[in-house]
């Protein structure tokens, strides 16, 4: 890791002062759970390193049945995790944060730095950046080690999957994304907070270098029921292979809308409407969350060796939807 | 092992600054920015910036305030080894992913490579050397002995501050909670039946080898 200057400013606006105006020359610190790992890697090598985690205002979570949930972008996953409200309200959120299965990370990694998470392509770890070619200028991942890679919006010129786990509940959920800047709040749907990038200079969020991610608002999950269900190689340690999270309103045994999002899938959280639609006016029951499943992963796209994703995917959607049928709320 | 680089060339760390200065859209020798050059003094002067070169740091490691000279950049985990010869936790991975770094902070099990030194200022740091006490093995180490609990024995002070966090918030746990409450711990040797029953022995629970 090369040396950097360090400040722990204790007010979103000097640390907002404390960033630069372009990606590279400072880093925003809080859990620390993926940014020191990437330095050691020297990607990317700050210059300034600003630690956020002494900012009081950007801390905790708090509800209200009448204006819903307030995550502050420094809180912790455990702490999301033995929240007693959001187990109740909005189980699809509890769930994903169960899912990041390492207590460690859970006590030191925050909401915000989950959604900020850097890509776990190994490629992009590797210093290949996000669109690794070969001698001839010839992408080398979607012929190379794609087994964990995206099987949806892998049209180019990115194949890494969002590795967040917050992400696809926080959409199906209909958060949005509150942003600090020197112009102070910008608030963002958490759906659009993701975006693809086309350049190795770009960045996986909205965010700009000189912006945070202060807090994420969920509207009252009264009558919404949701759940996650995750898709995991190994229990502990690791990212699911392929997730879903989905969110209904019903209207007695019935549909009325829904939210189907999948994670994993794709380089952004990938909501599918096509999913969401096939359930409308419908029960839920094997049949329907099974159409619902595949249709999440219509127009997927397998690379050479990650074709399996698509039934994982297909039937984590399936899954959480007999989950969150099943769950009250 | 990953790169060992804890002392940059300093030339290098003054040219670097002066590209950060400049970066962040101050071109220094203009008037117009005065404003940008004013804002920055007082950004340094309101959250203290610290480093790139070596700034006392005081940690507090198991009851016991130890005064350090360390850079910014040096984890948790290398102040313990390198600095303070608590070498206990171990340096695997260094990446947040195996739990052979554990330490508990404020309470709760941290990876110690993933957090900087300087940010456990001010916070309780216990390590695997704090735990026996006058020779006596704790409890749940003695736990670890009868129960066969560790082979290399690399992961091991790891897994016990992280088995330390876990029976402290959890006193009376189920094998399944054991199980789940332990995942962010990897061993190599596939002790895991044995650290299990290291955990339910210290609980005062059938399992471990000494109750059987």
């Amino acid at each position: 890791m090369n040396a950097f200057e360090y400040a722990a400013p204790t007010t979103k606006e000097q640390a907002v002062g404390l960033l630069a105006d372009r990606w590279g020359d400072a880093e925003v610190l809080a859990g620390g759970t993926d940014l020191l790992s990437l330095m050691k890697d020297y990607l990317p090598t700050p210059k300034r390193v600003v630690n956020i985690k002494d900012i009081k205002e950007l801390q905790g979570i708090k509800y209200s049945s009448a204006t819903g949930l307030r995550l502050g972008a420094l809180a912790t996953i455990e702490e999301l995790l033995s929240n007693a409200a959001v187990k109740k309200e909005y189980p699809a959120l509890a769930q994903a944060a169960e899912g990041v299965s390492s207590p460690q990370i859970r006590n030191a990694g925050t909401i915000g730095g989950d959604l900020c998470q850097r890509p776990r392509c190994w490629y992009f770890r590797s210093g290949l950046g996000y669109f690794p070619k070969d001698d001839g200028g010839k992408d080398l991942i979607p012929t190379g080690q794609n087994e964990y890679h995206a099987i949806l919006g892998n049209s180019g010129p990115a194949y890494f999957v969002h590795p967040s786990s917050l992400a696809p509940a926080l959409i199906a959920l209909d958060a949005k994304a509150r942003i600090f800047g020197s112009a102070g709040w910008r608030e963002v749907r958490v759906e659009e907070f993701f975006v693809t990038p086309n350049n190795d200079g770009d960045r996986e969020t909205v965010l700009k270098s000189n912006e945070i991610l202060g807090e994420i608002i969920l509207p009252p999950a009264k009558g919404i029921r949701s759940a996650t269900y995750e898709v995991r190689q190994k229990e502990a340690l690791d990212w699911p292979l392929a997730a879903a999270a989905v969110a209904l309103k019903m209207s007695g045994n019935t549909v009325q809308s829904a939210r189907v999002v999948l994670g994993h899938v794709a380089p952004v959280p990938w909501r599918s409407q096509a999913a969401e639609q096939a359930l409308g006016g419908k029960a839920i029951d094997e049949n329907t969350a099974s159409e619902a499943g595949s249709a999440a992963v219509n127009g997927a796209r397998p690379l050479s060796k990650n074709g399996y994703k698509v039934q994982l995917a297909r039937v984590a959607a399936k899954r959480a939807l007999l989950q969150a049928a099943q769950g009250g709320a | 092992m990953p790169k060992r680089d804890h002392a940059g060339p300093p030339s290098e760390l003054d040219v670097s600054r002066r590209g950060f200065l400049k970066g962040a859209g101050a071109a220094l020798s203009s008037g117009i920015v005065a404003g940008a050059e004013a804002l920055e003094a007082a950004n340094r002067a309101a959250a203290k910036i610290i480093g790139p070169g070596k700034t006392p740091v005081t940690l507090k490691i198991n009851g016991v305030n130890k005064a350090l000279n360390i850079e910014p950049r040096v984890t948790l985990l290398d102040a313990l080894r390198d600095e303070l010869e608590l070498t206990g936790a171990k340096r695997v991975c260094d990446r947040s992913s195996c739990g052979a770094c554990t330490v508990i902070v404020s309470g709760k099990s941290v990876y110690a490579c993933s957090m900087l030194a300087i940010e456990a200022q001010g916070k309780n740091i216990e390590t695997v050397e704090g735990l026996s006490v006058a020779g006596k093995l704790h409890p749940l180490q003695q736990a670890f002995v009868d129960n066969d609990a560790q082979q290399c024995g690399y992961c091991t002070p790891g897994f016990v501050m992280a088995c330390k966090a876990f029976l402290d918030k959890n006193p009376n746990p189920t094998i399944e909670q054991v199980r789940k409450g332990l995942g962010g711990n990897l061993c190599r040797c596939g002790t895991y039946v044995g650290v299990a029953e290291a955990v339910l022995q210290t609980a005062g629970k059938k399992g471990g080898r000494a109750n059987a």
